[in-house]
């Protein structure tokens, strides 16, 4: 076989693995991971985080506005200590209210941001103090359960 | 007790066999990785290696990607459709096909067609005396014959085990959504939500990277090392092929355990 033949060939193939790279790389999957000089961290700090994940998005009005980056359980308070890295492009309030939000009935879990209404904004490195920790389905039904009893409970003696 | 001697003398001599091939078989990868200036230096050998070897290799891979594709969405929907999750299976398809069906099928695939060529390509030379004559001429075989074809299959593998994901994932598409009508808007935007760049895409790459290397490398070794009869030629390929399937799926079980271990 010619030599013209065979560099056409394989230029052909590269093209078509490049293309398939690309495929993958925009069509399949998303550039969601933000680049390290485009975002800001803040922490807040959660009594419960129910089934949080490194990675988890974070979102606001739905939109998806930044990721979990890390999760450490702080000793003194016995609470656990989420950071949360934002696009730059998004500023938030410093009263925002922060939630562990569950999308879907099965879905993973995410931090759902509220803004607040002061007039300054979050900074990086600064922290939410308001928080509400994930809803564990466990405990909504144990305290119906007992709820419930208590409430027979009272009502028997009349 | 004679009997039992000569048992562990068979034991010590396959082990010490194992060993000793072992480590020819890495002092012949460090002289391939030598001669690696050689091979590019002149680059229309390389070419044409990957010629031989990609080129001619497409046609499997990439059938066989869309009808594991394909098939992937027909099981993938029979299964999801139970738990009502149907638009689910665009993760389903491009997850396990990136992740791992992509490069693990796509190499052994690239094992058993080009693999064994390479093999016997090499030991049919060295049958032949070719191997002797070049080095008669003070052309150094290695960096002439085993380096061009060792690069040509190390650069194909990872563009093949691409073009075999991305095929495999339009076969999926074709089955769910264009024949059984899963919704197309769904089936691509949840495959993007939850397939990740760097940890799915990159590491599939990486796989087939790594894979890539070591089917070539037995591939050339098996053939430079093959007993210069038709006999041992016939061996060596057979050997490629199933050394190369028993290596691809014994690195994909380490690989896999330390990329996708996951955190927290």
């Amino acid at each position: 076989m010619k030599r013209t033949t065979i560099d056409l060939w394989v230029g052909i193939f590269v093209a078509l693995g490049a293309a398939a790279l690309v495929f993958l790389s925009f069509q399949v999957a998303t550039q969601n991971t933000f680049s390290r000089n485009s975002i800001y961290t803040v922490s807040a700090r959660f009594d419960d985080l129910g089934g949080l994940k490194v990675q988890a998005p974070v979102k606001s009005a739905g939109v998806l506005v930044g990721r979990v980056t890390g999760i450490r359980f702080v000793n003194d308070a016995f609470v656990a200590e989420v950071t949360l890295a934002i696009d730059k492009r998004y500023t938030f309030p410093t009263d925002s209210s922060a939630k562990i939000l569950t999308s879907g009935l099965l879905g993973d879990q995410y931090v759902g941001l509220t803004p607040g209404a002061e007039v300054d904004n979050l900074a990086d490195g600064g922290t939410i103090e308001l928080t509400q920790g994930a809803i564990v389905l466990e405990k909504l039904i144990g305290q119906f359960l007992y709820g419930k009893a208590a409430g027979e409970g009272e009502s028997k003696p009349q | 007790m004679n009997a039992i001697a000569n048992l562990l003398r068979s034991i010590g001599a396959r082990a010490i066999d194992g060993v000793w091939r072992l480590g020819f078989a890495t002092r012949f990868l460090l002289a391939t990785l030598s001669h690696t200036p050689s091979a590019f230096r002149r680059l229309s050998l390389t070419v044409r290696e990957v010629y031989f070897s990609g080129v001619l290799s497409l046609t499997i891979i990439v059938v066989s990607g869309l009808f594991v594709g394909m098939v992937l969405g027909l099981q993938g929907y029979d299964t999801l459709v139970r738990f009502g999750a149907t638009e689910a299976l665009g993760v389903l398809v491009a997850l396990s096909l990136v992740r791992e069906l992509g490069p693990v099928v796509a190499a052994l695939l690239f094992a058993s067609r080009a693999g064994s060529a390479i093999t016997a390509e090499i030991g049919l030379m060295k049958a032949t005396e070719q191997l002797d004559a070049m080095d008669m001429m003070a052309i150094d075989p290695v960096a002439r014959v085993v380096a061009p074809r060792f690069w040509g299959g190390v650069l194909s593998m990872p563009l093949l085990a691409a073009m075999f994901s991305a095929t495999g994932i339009l076969g999926g598409y074709l089955v769910g959504v264009v024949l059984i009508g899963v919704d197309s808007g769904q089936f691509w935007s949840q495959m993007q939500n939850s397939v990740d760049f760097r940890a799915d895409i990159v590491n599939g790459v990486i796989k087939s990277a790594v894979f890539g290397l070591a089917v070539t490398w037995i591939a050339v070794f098996e053939g430079y090392e093959a007993p210069p009869t038709a006999e041992g030629v016939s061996r060596a390929t057979t050997r490629t092929v199933v050394t190369s399937a028993l290596v691809i799926l014994a690195l994909d079980f380490i690989l896999t355990a330390f990329m996708f271990r996951g955190i927290g």
